[in-house]
């Protein structure tokens, strides 16, 4: 008797545990499972759904995106699915792993995309129709090194430049900086009047590196040929164009609002929209947040050159893409999207409905919002880079090394607080590429 | 003769949620953890046999030498000045708050607790905002009695931000040394102090001569709970500076060393072999320093029975 109770007891209690591990082990499946049963398997309307980090952006897929797409494919239907960006990547690989991902997967830009390829988790697109109309440079991102196989379908880039408030600007009747002694003028210009000339923190840190480093380096390290020439190794990071680049951050610190070691990137970001700094050094992807909370007149220009007449060079960051779920039970429906996305009526809809994300593709294309076309026009006039620490460069981790965006995160803000002077920066940037990347 | 008892079986039954749980959550994790830090994860993702190869990594590669020192470091620093400030200020606010004479000491006592039970993401919100250089309060208030100059944006420094961060955990967590040295001051008997009193002692001599030997075991309780919190110690500094512990490292922790090892930042990946050897690291600090604990610090102090 006794014994049947431990027995019952034991029992019930292990019909518990597994009770509550249950739920943790089901969870995941909000892909592609649920959408089957939603089709009924009856095999008419067929459900895909697309795994994303922009929860911004939910709406914009809802109202605009998909139904445009749906209108032309009535037995497709799309739902986009997006998770919070800080914690995509990891999601994403339990979901991969575990076979519950999405048919369309949204693509970081090289190294984290690359690992899925490789992993056999996003699918070869080689042979979609479409991809041609994406240029080299675009497609990049999303390729294996030796350039064979392209696993994303390019979306959006991000170029970087600086806003500035008009409404200062006219009243102390200052115009566009173009070079770097304009650029410096305007500042004391604003300083001496009592602005804050340039908003920007340093504690954050990637602002240092993404909005300093990056925005204005590619002038001076001539955008693709010096990113080419360090990927190369026939350029190093204590080479002068590296060396001159912190230190214009290192002066623009005198410029920086009181106590910029600890003001965060939402700070700045007030502190710009407020109309108590006058110039942001930043990207297009600021552009609907600051038209919605700035009252003033906003304006932007390129990041300065060094002499009048130089070729300017502009950080149009590729951003994002859409792959395909190698795993996926709609390879045709989901094919079909992807190669929707390679057309002209996506290419507008979706930079009309992002202002500061602009498609790759090569299709001549205008916008809507002015700041957005004005931001695109410089693709005209100016060259286009990527940020130089993210093909190959930070793998550093990898293969015993550090990693260079972090790297350049860390001297960057240290540069800017007056800890670190330029030369130290380059010095232990390209000491810690020297460790594990073969060319140099 | 002497009949051997039957084991009571269903003690098991009672035991077995408790150890089947544990084991799964606890045991078998930890267990696996330092299995891991003796592999390492080759490109097609074998766990292959490497010795201590990752502890030698640890301790000597320029990599991870450095992060590893540095932040072994921060966190003893981190340590001291809750050792430092909030033990001694807890102790002290407990001796108050203990006189049963003294109006308002459940107010107080209320009041010195409040902060434990916040999220620390919230006292990360609220501390930036106040330390903020912009918006904050910090810098009227020191404007108002004339001090403004003395402000400095004290989180975003290398030289203060460690201590700042640190003071804000003290600020945080002081009610729980402060309650426990309470219910230790409350449970000495009155008796004690009156005769001593009568014995011409002055209140300084009764809290150095009778209630703080009194409260020894407590001390060391309330020590062990802090290392062992400081060495586990991530949230606020991940709330506050995020995984790089910035400005340059300096108030990188062993928790956020950890974090960036294992789960990665940005474009750099995780390694779970390498996380998993710093985690053992952390493993091993805390067991020494609860075994000092344990094997001197407990076999040493005198417990009174009152």
């Amino acid at each position: 008797m006794r014994k049947t109770i431990a027995f019952i007891s034991l029992l019930v209690v292990l019909s518990m545990m597994l009770a509550a591990c249950g739920p943790a082990a089901t969870q995941a499946p909000s892909g592609t499972e649920a959408a089957t049963e939603a089709s009924g398997g009856t095999g008419e309307k067929v459900t895909i759904t697309i795994e994303s980090w922009r929860n911004d952006d939910l709406t914009i897929w809802q109202d605009k995106i998909i139904p445009a797409f749906e209108a032309k494919n009535p037995n497709i239907s799309v739902v986009f699915a997006p998770t919070a960006p800080a914690e995509y990547n990891g999601v994403l690989n339990t979901k991969l792993e575990g076979g519950t991902a999405g048919d369309l997967i949204t693509c970081r830009p090289f190294d984290a995309s690359l690992a899925l390829y490789q992993k056999d988790y996003l699918a070869s697109l080689n042979d979609l129709p479409g991809l041609d109309n994406f240029s080299d440079v675009a497609k990049s991102a999303w390729i294996t090194d030796d350039g064979s196989d392209v696993f994303c379908v390019p979306m959006a880039s991000v170029i970087h430049g600086f806003f500035y408030n008009k409404d200062v600007f006219d009243k102390y009747s200052l115009k566009e900086p173009a070079t770097r002694e304009e650029f410096f003028a305007v500042l004391d210009t604003l300083k001496e009047n009592g602005e804050t000339p340039l908003v920007m923190g340093t504690a954050d840190m990637w602002e240092s590196a993404t909005m300093g480093f990056q925005n204005i380096g590619p002038n001076y390290w001539k955008g693709e040929e010096g990113r080419k020439a360090l990927l190369a190794g026939t350029a190093k990071f204590t080479d002068a164009p590296y060396i001159q680049t912190w230190n214009d951050l290192k002066e623009w610190s005198a410029y920086l609002p009181d106590g910029y070691e600890a003001v965060k990137y939402p700070d700045a970001q007030s502190l710009f929209t407020l109309g108590k700094g006058v110039i942001y050094p930043t990207g297009s992807w600021e552009i609907s947040q600051f038209e919605k909370d700035a009252s003033f007149n906003m304006g932007i220009f390129p990041p300065y050159v060094e002499k009048a007449g130089d070729t300017c060079y502009i950080s149009d960051h590729t951003d994002i893409a859409m792959g395909m779920n190698a795993a996926t039970k709609h390879p045709e429906e989901t094919r079909a999207f992807l190669e929707w996305m390679t057309s002209q009526e996506f290419a507008e809809l979706y930079s009309n409905a992002l202002p500061g994300f602009f498609t790759l593709s090569n299709y001549n294309i205008t916008l809507d919002d002015p700041l957005a076309n004005e931001f695109l026009s410089w693709r005209q006039t100016c060259e286009s880079t990527i940020r130089n620490s993210y093909q190959i460069l930070s793998r550093g981790d990898q293969q015993g090394g550090v990693n260079l965006e972090n790297e350049l995160w860390r001297v960057s803000a240290a540069v800017m607080n007056g800890t670190m002077e330029p030369d130290q920066a380059g010095k232990e940037i390209q000491d810690g590429l020297d460790k594990w990347y073969k060319p140099q | 003769m002497y009949e051997r008892k039957k084991f009571p079986s269903h003690i098991l039954v009672f035991l077995a949620p408790a150890v089947i749980i544990y084991t799964i959550f606890m045991v078998y994790p930890l267990l696996n953890s330092l299995r891991m830090s003796f592999y390492t994860v080759t490109p097609d993702h074998r766990e292959v046999f490497a010795g201590l190869d990752n502890y030698v990594n640890l301790f000597t590669n320029d990599i991870f030498a450095p992060r590893f020192w540095g932040a072994l470091k921060n966190n003893f620093i981190f340590f001291a000045i809750h050792m430092v400030v909030q033990n001694s200020i807890a102790l002290m606010l407990a001796a108050l708050v203990a006189n049963e004479h003294r109006r308002g000491a459940n107010f107080y006592r209320t009041i010195y607790f409040m902060p434990t039970v916040l999220s620390v993401v919230i006292i990360g919100f609220i501390w930036n905002l106040i330390l903020n250089p912009l918006w904050g309060v910090s810098k009227s208030i020191l404007d108002v009695v004339h001090l403004g100059s003395l402000y400095q944006p004290w989180l975003g420094l290398a030289a203060t931000a460690l201590p700042t961060v640190a003071l804000i955990s003290v600020w945080q967590f002081i009610g729980i040394p402060l309650v426990l040295f309470y219910a230790a001051l409350i449970a000495i008997p009155e008796e004690l102090m009156e005769a001593a009193t009568v014995d011409g002692a002055t209140g300084w001599g009764v809290f150095w001569r009778i209630k703080f030997p009194l409260i020894l075991p407590t001390v060391g309780i309330v020590s062990i709970l802090t290392f062992v919190g400081n060495f586990n110690a991530f949230d606020l500094i991940y709330t506050m500076k995020g995984a790089n512990a910035g400005p340059d490292y300096a108030t990188d922790i062993m928790g956020t060393f950890f974090y960036r090892t294992f789960f990665g930042q940005q474009l750099q990946l995780g390694d779970p072999s390498m996380g998993a050897t710093v985690a053992a690291m952390m493993f091993l600090i805390i067991l020494t320093g609860v075994l000092l604990y344990m094997f001197v610090w407990q076999r040493r102090v005198q417990t009174f029975e009152m």
